[in-house]
């Protein structure tokens, strides 16, 4: 391709537009009747292309997914030189104790949560869509805590709900502390404050999509609902709420997938102790703890499946295609 | 999709493929000087900048020609049980746990015959198959508990306890008359809990641990399982233990119990050196801290369980074995890190460590178990693996701590039950 790319002298083009010059060049050459050779090449191009990135997805995405489905099929200990193949043993002893499927429980306070977490989300995404004072700095502030790593969030809220930590400090000395209790060590109050650290850490992700979303609703679509007197309320039902409603089915997916496949906060913060264990880290405890890689895998395998499930009934429930319809009555 | 689909398939059977090959190959040995480098793997990232350099410097003096280098690695055994899938995970490495002795001969290369090593080394049983052995243990470890003196005398008490019912009587009085907290469960670190695996042998049988593999019922009063894992329960129960154990640190209850805010933590022999030296940061003296048996009697003599602490291995990979079976002999004899870790030396007939030296005013006598027999030697880990009871983890004895403290349903003698029936059906169905 080098040779047609146009060099002129004394025109320092921007990349793209020589890129674009050098199609036309191609074309060009095309029509004027060039060998054959040319359409396969550029046939061939795009792959060429391709490679490192297929390279990469194939080894560390589909290779590995390969690889756990075997290996749900094996009583594979992590590291034995041999692989036993047992059918579908590990998916029997799976479907055949309750147990394993208790730990879901735990999920109905994340996906509780999640919706909080959306609710929150949406709330501030529409306040800081308008014009407030220190409207950037609430923007900064509120995504912040989706750049820090999950370890270090872990050790943050560790530190917040230790006995006399952060948090008893806060409610003893605005005079709350009968409020106070073993955030980590009550039973009863360890998944919430769990779910409360997940809200915090996800909650600005959701924020500036929902964000990015309102402020590409075209201004005049806004300036109509004013002239027609609409409330702030009504602005938000009927402007706001129907031309996001991409968005928000979306981060509805990706809070209860996420919310089923919670792992990183509970397991730094508690190790699943204290009945926080979820499925994921259930999972882990399968396979390092036990070594039962094998039927770790198959927890893996059936939770994908249980997500994609999930996902299909939740596609079910709210279309794509309504909401463009919705979007073109508007 | 379908194209992606079978270039997994095909990419997953070529791995196993090559991971299979894997068996097959293996070097032999040449009876030559030891010369080149090696790698060693070492959990103790504590040392490894440190002592271990020194360590080195001597090997290389004393083998012209060597270079030793160290991998230190945090999270030892998980990280190490991964990397066996490969065939990069050094030349002298600590045996992972997690490694069956079937398992052995798979990554490992035997050292001698356990009847001709048995004469010079202990523990040699502890990593050894078909009569083989693969690991040569780099210290021993008694159990016991490590208690604060000071807060020990403070609330008037001498001497260990006699049954668990006298140590939990003590310790109320601890709670009573001190500020300090009696018993300390390190719950949040997970591993601590495992400690308590470690009492099998307080009825002076030597053959305990393979009575457990063979008990239907391991947790029924009067067994070692049941005499342990019901003492921790008690302790919770009374609230002799940490307030919140979903927040305890490690580190932080070595201070703790250095400077006497906690009385009691049941830990290793290896543990008593720690300890000192964190009483001593604390302003306190390395002799506050004793060693006290396992509160529990066999005819009037307390019996305290010994076993090797991680054990040396050379890789089968390892493309100087000479130089690493060298480094394993010298580590093990000419270094001195059993004595600077004031524990039982791995060499029969080694002298009795001073950290011990509570243990020999209390007359306790040291039981060591039997191996397992031969063909069964996977078996109790087979059993623990399908009933997914760790008994040498934390999951099972968290719950009981959880249990004990109101913080799950349930009650001991339901969680006992359990636990047995979770057994038997396991043992009912695991391969030896």
């Amino acid at each position: 391709m080098s040779q047609l790319t146009p060099i002129s002298p004394g025109a320092a083009l921007p990349l793209r537009i020589a890129g674009s010059r050098a199609e036309t060049a191609s074309r060009e050459g095309l029509a004027s009747g060039e060998p054959r050779r040319s359409p396969r090449r550029r046939s061939l191009a795009p792959w060429l292309y391709l490679i490192v990135p297929l390279a990469f997805l194939l080894t560390f995405t589909y290779v590995p997914a390969a690889n756990l489905i075997w290996y749900s099929f094996t009583s594979w200990d992590g590291f034995d030189q041999t692989k036993t193949y047992v059918g579908f043993d590990n998916y029997i002893s799976i479907f055949s104790k309750p147990q394993f499927f208790a730990v879901f429980f735990v999920s109905l306070y994340y996906i509780g949560a999640s919706v909080v977490q959306l609710v929150v989300a949406m709330y501030f995404a529409t306040i800081l869509s308008f014009k407030t004072r220190f409207r950037s700095v609430f923007k900064g502030v509120l995504f912040f805590p989706y750049l820090l790593n999950g370890v270090a969030i872990g050790f943050i809220f560790l530190y917040l709900y230790q006995a006399g930590g952060t948090l008893d400090t806060v409610l003893n000395d605005v005079g709350l502390s009968a409020l106070k209790t073993q955030w980590l060590g009550n039973s009863h109050a360890i998944n919430f404050s769990l779910a409360a650290t997940s809200i915090w850490r996800y909650m600005g992700l959701n924020f500036v999509l929902f964000l990015g979303a309102i402020q590409s609703i075209p201004e005049d679509v806004y300036e109509a609902a004013e002239l027609d007197g609409a409330n702030s309320w009504q602005r938000f039902r009927y402007v706001i709420a129907p031309s996001i409603r991409r968005i928000i089915s979306l981060s509805f997916i990706l809070a209860i997938a996420g919310s089923l496949s919670v792992f990183e906060i509970p397991f730094i913060m508690t190790g699943g102790s204290n009945g926080s264990t979820t499925f994921v880290i259930q999972t882990v405890q399968t396979a390092f703890v036990y070594h039962l890689v094998g039927l770790a895998s198959a927890f893996g395998v059936v939770l994908l499946v249980i997500v994609i499930i999930v996902t299909f009934i939740q596609r079910r429930l709210v279309p794509d295609e309504k909401s463009d319809e919705d979007g073109a009555e508007l | 999709m379908a194209i992606k689909r079978t270039l997994g398939v095909v990419a997953a059977v070529t791995a196993t493929a090559l991971l299979l090959a894997g068996c097959s190959t293996g070097s032999s040995t040449s009876s030559s000087k030891p010369k080149g480098t090696i790698t060693v793997l070492t959990n103790r990232t504590d040392l490894v900048k440190t002592t271990f350099v020194t360590y080195a410097k001597e090997f290389e003096k004393a083998y012209p020609g060597t270079t030793v280098k160290f991998q230190a690695i945090t999270n030892y055994e998980g990280d190490v049980a991964v990397r066996l899938n490969s065939k990069n995970y050094g030349d002298v490495l600590d045996i992972p746990n997690s490694v069956k002795p079937n398992q052995l001969p798979e990554f490992f290369v035997p050292f001698g015959t356990v009847s001709a090593l048995g004469k010079t080394w202990r523990f040699i049983h502890q990593e050894a198959y078909n009569g083989k052995v693969y690991g040569i243990s780099t210290f021993g470890n008694a159990q016991g508990i490590v208690y604060n003196k000071k807060i020990w005398a403070q609330a008037g008490l001498t001497g260990p306890a006699k049954s668990t019912s006298e140590f939990i009587a003590d310790l109320k009085k601890i709670k009573a008359n001190t500020s300090a907290i009696p018993y300390y469960t390190n719950y949040k670190d997970q591993w601590p809990l495992s400690q308590w695996q470690g009492n099998i042998g307080i009825e002076g049988n030597t053959n305990a641990n393979n009575a457990l593999t063979g008990s239907d019922a391991p947790w029924t009063p009067g067994q070692p399982q049941y005499i342990a894992d019901n003492l921790l329960f008690n302790l919770v129960k009374d609230k002799l233990t940490e307030p919140d154990p979903t927040t305890t640190d490690w580190n932080t209850s070595k201070t703790l119990i250095g400077s006497g805010k906690i009385a009691t933590m049941l830990l290793g022999s290896w543990a008593i050196s720690q300890m000192q030296a964190a009483a001593v940061t604390a302003g306190g003296k390395a002799s506050d801290i004793g060693y006290l048996p396992f509160p529990y009697q066999k005819n009037g003599t307390f019996y305290s369980t010994i076993s090797s602490d991680y054990t040396l291995g050379v890789s089968k990979y390892s493309k100087n074995r000479v130089t690493a079976e060298a480094w394993v002999q010298w580590f093990n004899t000419k270094s001195g890190f059993a004595a600077s870790q004031g524990a039982i030396a791995p060499q029969v007939g080694s002298a009795n460590p001073s950290t011990l030296a509570d243990f020999t005013t209390d007359k306790v006598k040291y039981v060591e178990e039997n191996p397992a027999p031969a063909g069964k030697e996977s078996l109790q880990q087979n059993i623990a693996s399908a009933a997914q009871i760790d008994l040498s983890g934390y999951v099972y004895r968290q719950k009981l701590v959880d249990i004990a403290r109101g913080a799950a349903s349930g009650s001991e003698s339901a969680y006992f039950a359990q636990l047995n029936s979770e057994w038997k059906a396991a043992k009912a169905t695991a391969t030896p």
